[in-house]
């Protein structure tokens, strides 16, 4: 009977595969009517960048950027939520890894310095303020796994407060434009580099820390009530 | 006036949700007021201006669409937010008076609070196809964080299981506006619109289609994808339960009616609309069947909630290859039934969480006696449910009104016996419930007293739902061209 | 059929695979790598269709990596979810049947799910 099932299965998996390779197969044999890399090509210098993948993300489709470090922050919030609410050494998360504990003193510095560079180089070349936040977490979580105890993950004011930099300046540079009368994400005239690059060095820092802090805050706590009209 | 609308409409719920992130659950319940105050402002302008001088096209950072992202505000767009900032608006109340400020993870309601809402607003203003999958990502997670907040394994389990099913629905979804962009080169839903329908692309592939529509109809618990819904919406805080049966699943049918509405004359197909109706009738039948036998008195109101779902499918069927007018018919017959359900299914859970708050149990025999205790909150629970089985002058019967007539229009008499028997059986379980509140011989005595403003909210929310059909007419013209192009008067 | 589409097919197969595993695979973090497999394959077919011209085109670049961040969230949020799951009923499935483990909560030195 189990066979039956994972037979099924198979089958179904292997049907729907087809029709999709099939509609692959159908749109690929006409080009598409609008082409979106020719309208970027003539609006590129507008955006105040030279990489388009950056224009993309932080000028002509901003607002989607925007709701995304919103999904982070989302989830950085249900992870905190369950956290442990007394202190964070918890020995489980330390391994006793004396080869890691060497290595942190080469790699951390390094890896810092290449978030640095990811995210100044993303203005023209591959790169941006996820790439660079993500290495950064990775960092913060090489230290925390070697032992390194990190006070501003704390639970507390100081630990919300990073989650919700990068995402809150983002949002005020959104509404700035907006109250000067144009739509909202609509960086002035000539502002648009610098205003993109602080936007982009915020959200690294925020996208670290929201990674940083669902890491951390894996060892969940006792505190949990019943459900509605249930006795405990 | 409307850019200064459009601005803090957008801006809004995200700063309050930041706001909120930073200080605990009194300070941040106050917060809140205010910010759904200045809300639902906020929208009450935006609907005002959209009734006097018609919709627009609201262009984001200033680009134009395909390249940036446009904000679509028209009749129905706006009558949706003013829907969300009204049902927010009393679940946010609500939620303040009813959640313990002691259990310091609840200072995390209100940041997902909002976030929720925000989302909501995205969905409904949305003209993009990408920027709608974002804005179902934002409701989706915030939704399974309100679920997990602070439970139990059960609980947990629950919330796991519908964020597994919502996860799935929106990959799917994500998947058809990979093939659609491959397809035409453009994201915007009113340019893809277009071309289709100039024949500029062929409507060979129908796979794209029919995909996002699966994965929106997994996401808006359509029978035999429902098996998330009853236990998130069930073991959820009232308040929560509320929003998500009231807002959070029609969002992705939201996305699906406009997505049929643009695309599916040209690549739906008949057999397509009836499979999709049928599922709807069987949802009818099957959530209302459940519904009876569920013992706990959520369960009754969530299985309620997957058997209302079931009749706002019948958009599918009532709009393929019909006549102008009954098309025009059945889209506004399926807008008010999202508002009065909307509206009543926020009444009834928040009426069944002053409920169990008073019985001390969430089983529907413990309800026994209550009636002499409760009347305010039993009442309001009456007459939501008068709005579900479609009795007048409720929205519920105007909404079935406008679908029976669109049935009869479309030649399409079989939707006539699922709309009847549909009512039948929501008769049933709102009765079922009544029937065990009025036993007099429980040994119960010690009720307790909600405080007086919790029975308040639900019965605003069930008194809105009952006068719908008084006001339909204007709400409806305000939404004039439901889901066409702009609105203009 | 140019080596874009190529990717596009690959991504066709992840999808496939990754859909398989999700239906079938029982232990949670199992069925949260399928969901991130399918994931890969989503955006394999978005970028590959799009670039089936052989001109690199930047817009389903940036989708795709909104994409990624978002479900870097959505997993996140998931492993949260299920750890806490874990920690609480002792569970690593959904299934509501089989040996009722203890109600109590694990030790804190229990090691992390053994099969995964």
């Amino acid at each position: 009977m189990r066979v039956l099932g994972v037979v099924t299965m198979v089958v179904a998996c292997v049907v729907f595969a087809g029709f999709l390779g099939l509609a692959v197969w159908q749109i690929s044999g006409a080009p598409a009517p609008v082409s979106l890399p020719g309208l970027l090509a003539v609006n590129l210098e507008a955006s105040g960048v030279e990489h388009p993948v950056t224009a993309v993300l932080l000028n002509f489709r901003s607002y989607d950027t925007l709701l995304e470090i919103g999904v982070l922050v989302i989830a950085g919030i249900a992870g905190i939520s369950m956290a442990r609410t007394t202190s964070l050494e918890d020995p489980d998360l330390r391994t006793s890894d004396s080869l890691l504990y060497a290595l942190q003193r080469w790699f951390v510095p390094l890896m810092l310095l290449l978030a640095g560079y990811l995210l100044w180089a993303g203005s023209d070349r591959p790169g941006g303020a996820f790439q660079a936040g993500a290495v950064l977490a990775a960092s913060g979580v090489m230290m925390r796994l070697g032992g390194i105890p990190m006070d501003f993950l704390r639970p507390g004011v100081l630990l919300r407060l990073g989650l919700a930099l990068g995402f809150t300046v983002f949002l005020l540079v959104a509404v700035a434009s907006a109250l000067a009368g144009e739509a909202f994400l609509a960086y002035p005239e000539g502002f648009a580099k610098p205003l993109i690059l602080v936007i982009e060095t915020v959200l690294t820092f925020s996208i670290a820390m929201v990674l940083l802090a669902l890491f951390v805050s894996a060892p969940v706590n006792r505190a949990q009530e019943p459900e509605e009209g249930e006795r405990g | 006036m409307t850019l200064w609308l459009m601005a803090g409409l957008l801006f809004t719920p995200l700063a309050w949700a930041v706001l909120t992130l930073l200080l605990d659950f009194s300070k941040g319940r106050v917060v809140t007021w205010l910010g759904i105050l200045v809300q639902v402002l906020v929208s009450l302008g935006l609907w005002a201006t959209v009734a006097s001088e018609g919709g627009f096209h609201y262009l984001l950072g200033g680009w134009q669409a395909p390249l940036g992202i446009e904000l679509r505000v028209d009749g129905l767009a706006v009558t949706f937010v003013l829907l969300t900032a009204l049902v927010a608006a009393a679940c946010g109340w609500h939620g303040g008076l009813y959640l313990d400020p002691g259990k310091s993870w609840h200072r995390y309601f209100w940041p997902l609070f909002w976030f929720l809402w925000a989302g909501l607003n995205a969905v409904w203003l949305g003209g993009d196809l990408f920027n709608l999958y974002v804005g179902l990502e934002l409701i989706s997670l915030s939704a399974v964080g309100l679920v997990a907040l602070g439970g139990q394994a059960e609980a947990l389990r629950a919330a796991i299981r519908y964020l597994l099913a919502a996860l799935l629905g929106s990959l799917a979804y994500l998947l058809g506006v990979a093939l659609v962009y491959g397809q035409t080169g453009s994201l915007s839903l009113a340019g893809v619109a277009t071309l289709v329908s100039d024949g500029a692309v062929s409507s060979g592939p129908v796979f794209p289609l029919v995909l996002m529509l699966l994965g929106l109809a997994l996401k808006t618990a359509l029978f035999p994808m429902h098996g998330w819904l009853p236990p998130a919406h069930g073991i959820a805080k009232s308040p929560v339960s509320a929003l998500l049966s009231a807002l959070v699943v029609k969002a992705s049918f939201y996305i699906a009616a406009r997505l049929w509405l643009e695309l599916g004359n040209e690549l739906g197909s008949y057999v397509l609309a009836q499979v999709i109706g049928l599922l709807g009738a069987l949802a009818v039948v099957w959530g209302s069947w459940q519904a009876l036998l569920q013992p706990k008195l959520k369960q009754v109101v969530a299985y309620s909630s997957v058997a209302q779902i079931g009749y706002l499918f019948l958009l599918f069927p009532l709009t393929w290859g019909v006549a102008g007018a009954v098309s025009l018919q059945a889209q506004q017959g399926i807008t008010l039934q999202v508002i009065s359900h909307a509206l009543a299914k926020s009444a009834m859970f928040l009426a069944a969480g002053n409920l169990i708050l008073s019985a001390g149990s969430n089983k529907v025999d413990a309800l026994a006696g209550v009636s002499r205790f409760l009347p305010f909150s039993l009442f309001s629970f009456g007459l939501a449910g008068l709005s579900l089985m479609g009795l007048p002058p409720t929205g519920g019967f105007a909404a079935k009104w406008l679908l029976l007539q669109a049935s009869l229009g479309s030649g399409q008499w079989w939707w006539i016996v699922v709309l009847l028997v549909g009512g039948l059986l929501s008769a049933g379980y709102v009765f079922r419930i009544y029937r065990a509140s009025f036993v007099e011989d429980s040994g119960t005595d010690h009720f307790y007293h909600p405080p007086r403003s919790l029975e308040v909210i639900p019965m605003i929310l069930a008194l809105l739902a009952l006068g719908l059909g008084l006001v339909s007419d204007s709400v409806l013209s305000v939404m004039a061209l439901p889901f066409d192009e702009g609105g203009a008067g | 059929m140019s080596s874009q589409l190529l990717y596009a097919f690959a991504g066709v197969a992840l999808c496939g695979i990754g859909l398989f595993g999700y239906i079938r695979l029982d232990h949670l973090l199992r069925k949260l790598l399928a969901f991130n497999l399918m994931g890969s394959g989503v955006f394999l077919v978005m970028v590959g269709l799009a670039q089936r011209g052989g001109e690199p085109d930047p817009v389903p670049q940036a989708l795709v990596l909104t994409g990624i961040v978002v479900a870097i969230a959505a997993t996140a949020l998931a492993v949260v979810l299920i750890r806490r799951y874990y920690h609480l009923s002792g569970r690593t499935t959904l299934a509501e049947s089989g040996p009722e483990p203890k109600n109590t909560p694990k030790p804190e030195a229990h090691p992390e799910g053994a099969e995964v």
